[in-house]
C-alpha cells in the first residue's frame, strides 16, 4: 500500500500540474520550457561547487585518511553508544550520498538488513542528509561564503537522527 | 568556515597520501571523482530541467500559490521576519513539500531559487557574503531531512534479502521528526542568541561607518535581548 501511494506520487503531482495549467488555458508548453531553461541555468551555476567538494571528497577518501578517522572516532563514539561499525556510515554521510550507500550496503551484506546494525543503519540514512554538499550547494549558488551557525545547526539535527536511530534500531 | 573546511579535506588528504606512500591512488581519487562530478551533473541537468520546467507550469497554473497558502502558518513560524507576500515563501514550501515526499530532485531547484530570494532580501550581501537567519534556518531544516516515506531503503532492504523490508517505515519517521526537532529547536535558540533578522554584522565592520550606513543593514528592529548581548561584549 505504502510502496503504491510512493509510486503514485510522481504521476499525480504531474497530472496535477498539467491539468491546473489545461484547466486555466495556459500555454503549459511554454511555461515547462521557461522553467526547464532556468532548471538548466541552476545546475550550470551549482556545477562549479560539485565539482569542487566531491574531488575533495575523493581525495580524502582515496588517501585513507577518512578510514583513519573512523578508526580514531571509534572509541569516543563507543562512549556515546555508537558501534564502531556504524562510525565510517556516519561520518561518509555527511558528505557523500552514494558514498553512503555503498557503505550501507556492504553493512547490509556482512550483518543482513535486518540485525541491529542493519536496521540502524538504514533508518540513520532517512533521517540524514548529506550535510556539506547540501551546505556548498545553496550557498554556492548564492555566493555566501560566511555561514554563520548553520555547520554547528546541521551537524547538531544530524546528531540527534543518529542517536534516535540507533536507540529506535535496538528497540 | 567552508573555505577553511575544503582546503583541509585536500591539504590533509595529499598530505596524509605523501605520508602513506599512496599519493598515486590520491591523484587517481581526485580524478575519478571530478569526472564523477560532472556526471552527477549532467544526470541533474535532465532530472531538474524537468522538474523546473513542470513546477513552472503549476506556478503559472496558480497551484504553488494555493501551496504556500496552505503553508502559511508553519513558513511563518519558522521565518517570522518575511512579510506574508515575500517571494522566497513560494519556493520554500515548493521545497518542503518535495522533501517530504522524497522528490530531492524537485526540492533542489526550488530551493536554490529560494535562496536567491532571500539573498536579494537583504541589502549589503555583495560585499560581506554572510547568510541571514532566514537562510540559516532553511538550510539546517532542509539538511535535518524532512523525508516522510525513505521509499528507495525499502528497496534496498527488499534486494538484500530481508524480511520485513517495511519495518524501516515507522521508526525513520519517528527519527526524522527527532532530527527536524533539534533543527527547529537550534533555529530558534540561535535566533533568541544572535537576534533574528539581524545579521550582528554592527560590531564586525569596524570603527568608522557612518550612521547611515547601519541604519541601511540592519532592516529589523534588534530584539531587546540581542541588543543586551551585543552591548554586554562590547563593555568586555
Amino acid at each position: 500500500m505504502i510502496i503504491w501511494m510512493s509510486q503514485m506520487i510522481v504521476p499525480l503531482i504531474i497530472f496535477g500540474m498539467l491539468g491546473m495549467g489545461i484547466l486555466g488555458k495556459r500555454p503549459v508548453f511554454d511555461d515547462f520550457l521557461a522553467g526547464a531553461r532556468d532548471g538548466m541555468r541552476t545546475v550550470a551555476e551549482v556545477l562549479p561547487t560539485l565539482i569542487g567538494l566531491m574531488t575533495a571528497v575523493g581525495v580524502l577518501r582515496a588517501s585513507g585518511l577518512l578510514d583513519v578517522l573512523g578508526n580514531l572516532l571509534a572509541l569516543p563514539a563507543g562512549w556515546l553508544c555508537l558501534p564502531a561499525e556504524l562510525v565510517p556510515l556516519t561520518l561518509v554521510r555527511l558528505v557523500s550520498n552514494s558514498a553512503a550507500t555503498g557503505l550501507l550496503l556492504d553493512i547490509f551484506g556482512k550483518y543482513g538488513p535486518d540485525s541491529f546494525l542493519g536496521m540502524a543503519g538504514s533508518i540513520m540514512m532517512s533521517c540524514t542528509e548529506t550535510v556539506f554538499y547540501c551546505i556548498s550547494i545553496y550557498f554556492g549558488s548564492v555566493k555566501v561564503t560566511k555561514t554563520r551557525y548553520v555547520i554547528p545547526g546541521a551537524l547538531f539535527a544530524t546528531a540527534a537522527g543518529v542517536a534516535a536511530s540507533i536507540w529506535l534500531a535496538g528497540r | 568556515m567552508l573555505n577553511y573546511l575544503w582546503s583541509f579535506m585536500i591539504l590533509a588528504g595529499m598530505l596524509w597520501g605523501m605520508a602513506t606512500g599512496s599519493l598515486d591512488a590520491v591523484t587517481q581519487g581526485l580524478v575519478d571523482s571530478a569526472k564523477e562530478a560532472v556526471t552527477l551533473g549532467l544526470t541533474m541537468l535532465g532530472i531538474m530541467s524537468f522538474w523546473s520546467g513542470i513546477l513552472e507550469v503549476g506556478n503559472r497554473a496558480g497551484v504553488l500559490d494555493w501551496l504556500s497558502e496552505k503553508m502559511k502558518p508553519v513558513l511563518g513560524f519558522l521565518f517570522p521576519e518575511l512579510p506574508d507576500d515575500h517571494p522566497a515563501l513560494k519556493p520554500i514550501a515548493v521545497n518542503m513539500t518535495a522533501n517530504m515526499l522524497g522528490l530531492g530532485m524537485a526540492a533542489t531547484p526550488a530551493g536554490l531559487e529560494a535562496m536567491k530570494y532571500l539573498k536579494e532580501d537583504g541589502p549589503g550581501f555583495e560585499i560581506d557574503k554572510t547568510a541571514t537567519s532566514s537562510m540559516c534556518t532553511f538550510l539546517i531544516l532542509n539538511i535535518s531531512s524532512l523525508q516522510l516515506v525513505p521509499i528507495t531503503m525499502v528497496a534496498y532492504r527488499t534486494q538484500y534479502g530481508s524480511k520485513n523490508p517495511m519495518a524501516v517505515l515507522g521508526p525513520a519517521l519517528a527519527a526524522t521528526a527527532c532530527s527536524t526537532l533539534a533543527a527547529v529547536v537550534f533555529c530558534k535558540a540561535a535566533d533568541r542568541w544572535q537576534g533574528r533578522g539581524k545579521l550582528c554584522r554592527a560590531e564586525l565592520s569596524g570603527p568608522q561607518r557612518d550612521e547611515n550606513q547601519v541604519q541601511r543593514r540592519v532592516w529589523e528592529p534588534e530584539t531587546q535581548k540581542a541588543q543586551a548581548h551585543r552591548t554586554g561584549r562590547k563593555r568586555l
